[in-house]
């Protein structure tokens, strides 16, 4: 009688079982990702709009630039250095400062227009409604 | 120290359970901070993004100044959470402050996200200097 080779099998259900360990501690800790460049953002979605939180403690909100090209949101600006007076000296300096620019990839595409961006204690709040021809339209079915 | 660039982080470090033990029911973090010393004062200035003022608590108690942030988030009605590369939480620190400096004077200020700590030197600390004789 014909007999299936069984180590394979053994060995796929091991793989299967490694991805669901895998897939269930990334799940558990977001921070095995790559560190994230600076601002760090979360991107909240609906069907409707995305909305994109970041951390910019230190900015003014006048400082920021948004730029959309497409389904790609750039934040970039500059975090200035606090001016010191004459003879100060540094004990200890642990935040950063200087230019920076990153990309966000968004859902679908946008309605560049309707964008809107809000900057309260250091948090930059941007809500982007999607775009009008990029939603999914819904296809009626004729009964003849 | 000389004024040498630090990158911009994007993570915040967060605050060892050993350290501190926690009743609220979140995240807390250690935040990054700048101290600069003037001939009149220190400053010391803390990211706090996020942070509304009036749950910022600051509190000096054996020359051990502490500073609390709570943060109560309000997750966006509706939307879920496509990408997530920070936690929100709340914010501690503690800095153990010299006897120079005059601790009923000590200010704060927060604004952006950032919160100012002004501790200026007493009258005394600024005075004492002692001249080495040579001879």
């Amino acid at each position: 009688m014909y007999k299936r080779y069984q180590p394979t099998h053994i060995w796929r259900e091991m793989d299967r079982f490694q991805r669901d360990l895998n897939r269930l501690f990334d799940d558990y800790s977001p921070s095995t990702h790559s560190a994230p460049s600076f601002p760090a953002a979360n991107i909240w979605a609906d069907a409707e709009s995305v909305l994109i939180t970041a951390e910019m403690p230190g900015m003014r909100g006048e400082d920021i630039d948004l730029n959309i090209l497409e389904d790609n949101l750039t934040i970039s600006g500059e975090r200035p250095t606090e001016n010191l007076p004459e003879g100060a000296t540094y004990h200890r300096q642990e935040r950063g400062f200087g230019k920076f620019a990153r990309s966000v990839r968004l859902p679908y595409r946008v309605d560049a227009k309707k964008v809107k961006a809000n900057f309260k204690n250091g948090i930059l709040e941007v809500s982007l409604p999607r775009a009008e021809e990029d939603r999914p339209k819904k296809i009626a079915i004729k009964v003849a | 120290m000389t004024n040498e660039s630090k990158a911009l982080e994007a993570q915040k470090e967060e605050l060892l359970p050993e350290l501190s033990e926690r009743t609220r029911d979140c995240r807390c973090f250690v935040p990054r901070a700048d101290i600069y010393e003037t001939e009149a004062e220190v400053v010391i200035l803390m990211d706090m993004p996020g942070i509304e003022d009036e749950y910022i608590e600051i509190s000096l108690e054996k020359n051990i100044l502490t500073v609390n942030g709570y943060l109560f988030p309000v997750d966006p009605e509706g939307y879920s959470l496509a990408r997530c590369e920070y936690q929100a939480g709340d914010f501690e620190r503690s800095f153990r402050i010299s006897n120079q400096i005059e601790q009923d004077q000590i200010k704060a200020q927060y604004q952006n996200g950032v919160l100012r700590l002004t501790l200026p030197k007493a009258e005394e600390a600024k005075k004492r200097k002692i001249e080495v004789k040579v001879g």
